[in-house]
């Protein structure tokens, strides 16, 4: 990953995602500040209506409203028709209804947006990167960033950034309503908000140390009941099931523990909170009664300070909790940025597309893994005439997947050249290399879709085509044979298929491809050797002029071979043909002996019977 | 096989269903006991704030004086600290009951998970099973721990609130009341739908993870097929659709509330107006005179009054949904082993938890199937009247097609099922005669996929025998051929294998699972021989493994490599739950059946080149 120059920055990225949505946002804003101002205006009316209404106190509106009022007959046309007043109640309701709506509708308009850019950027940017990256990746973690830092940041630009507005809004009018109107019981009615701002501030942060123990807990408590279960058979077989059922005993209850001592923290915060706050409504209830019974404020002025004082108090409470969200969805980005900012493969505006139909020519290619330099093939050279099959045997970390590899340039050459037909591959367009360049891997992948979707996955061809295909790669059988034939699913959610089933399909989706080079990087490995020769046979009579490469260790296909080529440890030891191998000293001859001994031995067994 | 997605929750509220769930709660009912009384106090607490201002009003404001006001802030504060206390105490009760419930339902889920048959584990996905204890499981908790406790609250804070109002004025009081059924209705309606249009989104979002799941497991073969965009296109219109669903669903959130809220002010207005025109008129309109500060505290209930409604529609909501995670949970805890020793069988040997292994008797490994017929749960008919006798020590390689019964068979043996009909006999008597781990002690068991458990190498080895020494894990490590390659990790027998093993190569897991079944000393060992390509080397190893593993014991293999079957002292040729064939390799070959048939096709080189040159 990418970490030198660029370290990506979590913040202006995120206000780039904002600034595009930035419509959606400035609406929700309007409409946040419109609920606060109604917010603040209900109470009024309450006030307003005990205070001048009821009561006789002068009016405390402003001027523009009171002179309307005046104007319908003051004080007595109100008392006569009170019910205005109960309608101007609902009719803020629903105003305040109206724009709440509107303020819930927009952020998530815009976050669903952000949400969507993202993920789909992610995709389209992991699709694009280069296959080196996914060797090393690790997709859970991939996966995760994907999936919940995606989530993360979507519900802190739906719901919190807003209300991080809103809790301002209220705190900075609401003290400006306040003061106006009497500063000393504004001061004793704000003196325990600071704390409880800490307090609340404070308390997110520390928790989240807890949550995550608790978190890692049940992780810890699902792989084993996950292990427990895909090993139920060993469980068994063994007669263990009174150990694990302490192994998991002991997990659950360490889960339980965790969970119980966070329990214990939210319990704190939430009880301690509620006395902030009540300690806080109480004391401005009671200096608002000192000053009321002084005559320094009227009644409806009371209820106003403890209505804006109780309304003012969650927020406060609920502003720790979206700052110290906030800190994590900012971690959030940083970890999608890094994904973003790894290199894609590069666009090759000038790169050329040539029939591939030609010799492939290795010539002195070495390659070693960029990030650890160490070696992989060391000075390859060899030739494959076009249209014939070559055969590749080699041990485990020999370098023969890695020499397959660099033919679709998914790997490029430390040093060397790689030519077909004469062309150097690093200048062939690698879309156009890998459509033409047929690889089929041990261990394919299928797409979780239909058996039939899967051998036509690169789309355009036909049913004739695709049945076909699945015949020449022997899988019609089994094919047939499945639940829903064409239709059964296959991956996650669908059937298991056998490593050989798999094997097959993906022979079959990749001849659909216009092949003009073909590689089975061992990839009929776990197809039965009855099965191999089969699709061996059914290929050579398929396309005529394919060059074919095949990693093997069965010697029937080795034997088979226009030529061999051994790798051992990255070097090509020896080349030639099945005949010319056999007359050499080397790891051909050996692999081919072993053979050899089984075959005597059959004879033997015949002739001990009795011979037939 | 049937489809296990998330089921829908139209069905009715099914009480028994949660008193079942209730029940097993039993631990924590005094915690729940405790969290309603809490509740309850804070409930009328809530309720008894509006009257303290009210009587404040009409106290000190309307008369103008000051007496008693340290008596009322006296008050106040032992309220808030009553409160305080209360809220305090219910939430750790509460979450005792919540986390409590989530424990014991896991640990007995776990138990029976461990006592159910193959044949379940055949029909359920681990998947599957896993969110029952995981997902469901914190579902359910949360429901008792959290949706009761909200549910008791809203009800004592309701029907306090009612009280107090009818003790105001109690005609108003009626009146307003009548906003109640529109506004339960409403509430209801709209949770559902919100609940509804949540569920299709995370139905999306699960799309969406599965997209990325694939997206990135599946890169390495997308890139070889050139299908980058094709997949970005399908991934696009899976996350347009999410965006489109949880669009609405928030559409949907957005407007309850402000309609809720719309409604339940017309209760306000009209205690506004009604109140209001009391105090102004001075005279009784329904019932008594309002002063100000009863006004005051009467509006005050209207607006906190309509709250709670809403959220008991919440819950009924939420109940009703996680009523399908109830009736899973309850369906894993209430299914029946079908496979159990019988009381007068557990009586001797004990059961699965507590063998008594003293009453064990030595198995020797004679294996007898006596007219045994078995069909699958769902009626496939796997053997027919299949007749078998195997003396203690043979080897039998077991051959066939896939689906011809060669793993029933050996399934049968381990007792991981029992025959529709027919017996088994080892040593002489029926299996079902002694208990299942009196048998699965003696039995050695390997897979074809190795699975290994999380923990050390040495762990892995003594996995059947804890109490093995070193000495012994060591010594099984060597016998199988597992030791070199052992000591060549950092840190030999104590590396850790990572999960599932997946540190180790599929070679190495297999011969770490070839010490682990030596170690224990089986009578009768069962091998589903791997068919997955390990290099030259790690072959002949585990070649060697198998037949040091064998010797002395009665042993069946599912065998695929031939050198397996050929050093067999009996080889049986199953086809379509039948023996075709029985016999040593050389009495097989000379029998030119569909032994030989199969021997001839792997090894005949002409002929594979006779079809690549298109000449048979």
């Amino acid at each position: 990953m990418h970490k030198k120059n660029n370290k990506p920055k979590a913040f202006p990225a995120m206000m780039a995602l904002i600034g595009q949505n930035w419509t959606s946002y400035l609406g929700a804003l309007i409409a946040t500040v419109m609920i606060v101002i109604i917010g603040f205006i209900t109470p009024l009316v309450l006030a307003e209506t005990i205070d001048f209404v009821l009561d006789t106190k002068p009016s405390t509106l402003p001027e523009f409203v009171r002179a309307a009022v005046e104007n319908l007959g003051g004080r007595d046309f109100l008392r006569a028709n009170l019910w205005v007043m109960g309608l101007a109640l609902i009719l803020l309701n629903v105003v305040n209804g109206v724009f709440t709506y509107v303020k819930g509708r927009l952020s998530a308009v815009a976050s669903e947006n952000i949400s969507q850019t993202l993920r789909e950027r992610l995709y389209a940017h992991l699709q694009r990167l280069p296959f080196a990256y996914h060797v090393k990746a690790e997709t859970g973690d991939l996966i995760q960033r994907c999936t919940s830092d995606v989530d993360t940041i979507r519900r802190f630009l739906s719901v919190q950034v807003m209300e991080v507005v809103n809790s301002v809004l209220m705190i900075v009018i609401a003290l400006a309503i306040l003061l106006q109107k009497n500063v000393q019981i504004t001061l004793y009615s704000m003196i325990l908000v600071p704390p409880l701002f800490v307090f609340a501030t404070w308390f997110f942060s520390m928790v989240h140390k807890s949550f995550k123990d608790a978190d890692e807990c049940e992780g810890r408590m699902s792989a084993a009941l996950q292990e427990n279960l895909s090993g139920v058979r060993v469980v068994r077989a063994f007669g263990q099931q009174q150990r694990e059922v302490e192994k998991f005993e002991d997990k659950n209850a360490t889960l339980r523990k965790k969970w119980l001592r966070l329990n214990v923290l939210s319990a704190i915060y939430w009880s301690g909170g509620d006395l902030f706050s009540m300690l806080q409504s109480m004391i401005t209830l009671l200096v608002c009664i000192v000053f009321a019974v002084r005559g320094d404020i009227t009644a409806g002025e009371l209820i106003i300070f403890t209505s804006y004082i109780g309304m003012l108090l969650w927020p406060v409470r609920s502003l720790g909790r979206t700052l110290s969200d906030m800190g994590k969805s900012m971690v959030a980005m940083g970890r999608i940025q890094e994904i973003l900012h790894a290199e894609p493969e590069p666009d090759e505006p000038d790169a050329v597309k040539p029939d591939l139909h030609g010799d492939i020519v290795f010539d002195h290619v070495s390659f070693a893994y960029p990030d650890d330099g160490v070696p992989v093939l060391k000075d390859v050279s060899f030739t494959i005439p076009a249209g014939s099959t070559a055969a590749v045997l080699g041990g485990t970390g020999s370098g023969k997947s890695t020499m397959m590899y660099l033919l679709q340039r998914l790997y490029e050459p430390t040093s060397g050249q790689i030519t077909i037909g004469g062309v150097d591959i690093m200048t062939i367009d690698r879309s156009h290399l890998r459509s033409h360049v047929g690889l089929i891997l041990q261990e394919p992948f299928l797409y979780s879709k239909t058996i039939y979707e899967n051998v036509g996955i690169i789309g355009g061809r036909d049913e004739n085509g695709i049945h076909h295909a699945a015949d020449v790669a022997r899988a019609s059988g089994f094919i047939a044979r499945a639940d829903k034939g064409w239709e059964t699913l296959v991956g996650e959610r669908g059937v298991t298929l056998s490593g050989g089933q798999k094997q097959r399909i993906a022979i079959a989706r990749t001849l659909l491809k216009d092949n003009h080079v073909l590689i089975f990087d061992d990839s009929l490995s776990a197809v039965d050797t009855e099965t191999d020769a089969q699709i061996r046979a059914a290929l050579k009579g398929e396309k005529s002029g394919v060059t074919t490469l095949i990693i093997s260790h069965r010697v029937t296909t080795l034997s088979q071979a226009d030529m061999i080529l051994v790798l051992e440890d990255g070097r090509i030891t020896q080349q030639g043909t099945h005949e010319e191998l056999c007359a050499q000293e080397g790891l051909y001859r050996r692999i081919n002996a072993i053979q050899n001994t089984l075959e005597e031995e059959l004879t033997q067994a015949i002739k001990a019977e009795g011979g037939v | 096989m049937q489809s296990f997605q998330e089921e829908d929750y139209t069905k009715r509220f099914d009480l028994s269903l949660w008193k079942k769930i209730i029940r097993l709660a039993k631990p924590y009912h005094k915690n729940l006991l405790l969290t309603m009384m809490y509740m309850a106090v804070c409930a009328v607490l809530d309720v008894v704030w509006p009257r303290m201002t009210g009587f404040a009003m009409d106290t000190f404001i309307k008369d103008g004086h000051t007496n008693g006001l340290i008596w009322f802030t006296i008050a106040c504060l032992g309220i808030t600290v009553v409160q305080v206390f209360a809220i305090y105490m219910f939430q750790i009760h509460s979450g005792r009951t919540e986390t409590g419930t989530c424990y014991t339902i896991r640990k007995l889920g776990f138990r029976k998970l461990q006592e159910l048959p193959f044949s379940y584990y055949d029909r359920m996905p681990v998947g599957y099973l896993m969110s029952r204890l995981t997902n469901d499981t914190q579902r359910l908790g949360d429901t008792i721990g959290w949706s009761i406790l909200d549910l008791c609250w809203g009800a004592v804070f309701l029907v306090s609130c009612t009280v107090q109002m009818l003790l105001l004025n109690w005609r108003l009081t009626l009146v307003i009341l009548l906003v109640l059924p529109p506004l339960a209705v409403i509430s209801w309606k709209f949770q559902k739908g919100i609940l509804e249009s949540y569920r299709q989104v995370r139905k999306r979002n699960s799309q969406i993870t599965a997209g990325f799941n694939e997206g990135i497991n599946g890169a390495k073969t997308t890139k070889t097929l050139v299908r980058e965009e094709l997949n970005i296109e399908e991934f696009n219109a899976v996350s347009a659709d999410m965006k489109k669903a949880s669009v609405r669903a928030a559409t949907l959130s957005a407007l309850f509330l402000p309609i809720v809220v719309s409604i339940g002010s017309i209760g306000t207005a009209w205690a506004l107006w009604q109140g209001g025109s009391s105090i102004i008129n001075g005279v009784e309109i329904m019932g008594t005179v309002m002063t100000i500060g009863t006004l005051q505290v009467f509006v005050n209930y209207t607006v906190s009054f309509f709250q709670p409604v809403r959220d008991i529609a919440r819950i009924f909501a939420e109940m009703q949904s996680a009523q399908a995670a109830a009736e899973r949970v309850v369906s894993l805890l209430e299914t029946e082993p079908d496979i159990v020793d019988s009381p007068e069988v557990e009586a001797v040997f004990g059961d699965n938890f507590h063998p008594k292994r003293e009453n064990w008797p030595a198995l020797i490994g004679d294996i007898d199937f006596e007219d045994v017929t078995f069909r699958y749960k769902d009626g496939e008919q796997v053997l027919e009247h299949f007749n078998l006798h195997v003396d203690h020590g043979q080897t039998i390689a077991l051959v066939g097609e896939t689906g011809s019964g060669k793993s029933t068979i050996v399934n049968l043996i381990c007792r991981f099922y029992e025959p529709t009909s027919g017996r088994i006999l080892i040593d002489g008597a029926d299996y079902r005669t002694r208990s299942q781990l009196w048998l699965q002690s003696n039995l050695g068991y390997v897979l074809q996929s190795p699975h290994l458990f999380s923990g050390t190498v040495a762990d892995n080895i003594r996995y059947g025998r804890p109490d093995a020494t070193m000495e012994e894990v060591q010594a099984a490590a060597r016998m199988v051929g597992a030791e070199d390659f052992i000591l060549a990790m950092k840190d030999g027998f104590d590396a850790n294998v990572g999960e599932g093993g997946n540190r180790l190569s599929t070679g190495q897991k297999q011969l770490i699972s070839f010490a682990r079944a030596i170690l224990t000393n089986p009578s009768i060992f069962v091998l589903d021989e791997a068919t997955s390509s390990v290099d030259t080397e790690t072959e002949q190893l585990i070649q060697n493994a198998i037949q040091t593993v064998l010797s002395g014991r009665t042993s069946f293999i599912i065998a695929h490599r031939l050198s397996t079957i050929r050093s067999a002292d009996r080889i049986l040729v199953i086809q379509n739950g039948k023996i075709t064939e029985d016999g040593t390799h050389r009495q097989l070959i000379a029998k030119q059946g569909y032994y030989y048939q199969l021997y001839t096709n792997q090894f005949q080189e002409e002929q594979g080149l006779d079809i690549l040159d298109g000449k048979a």
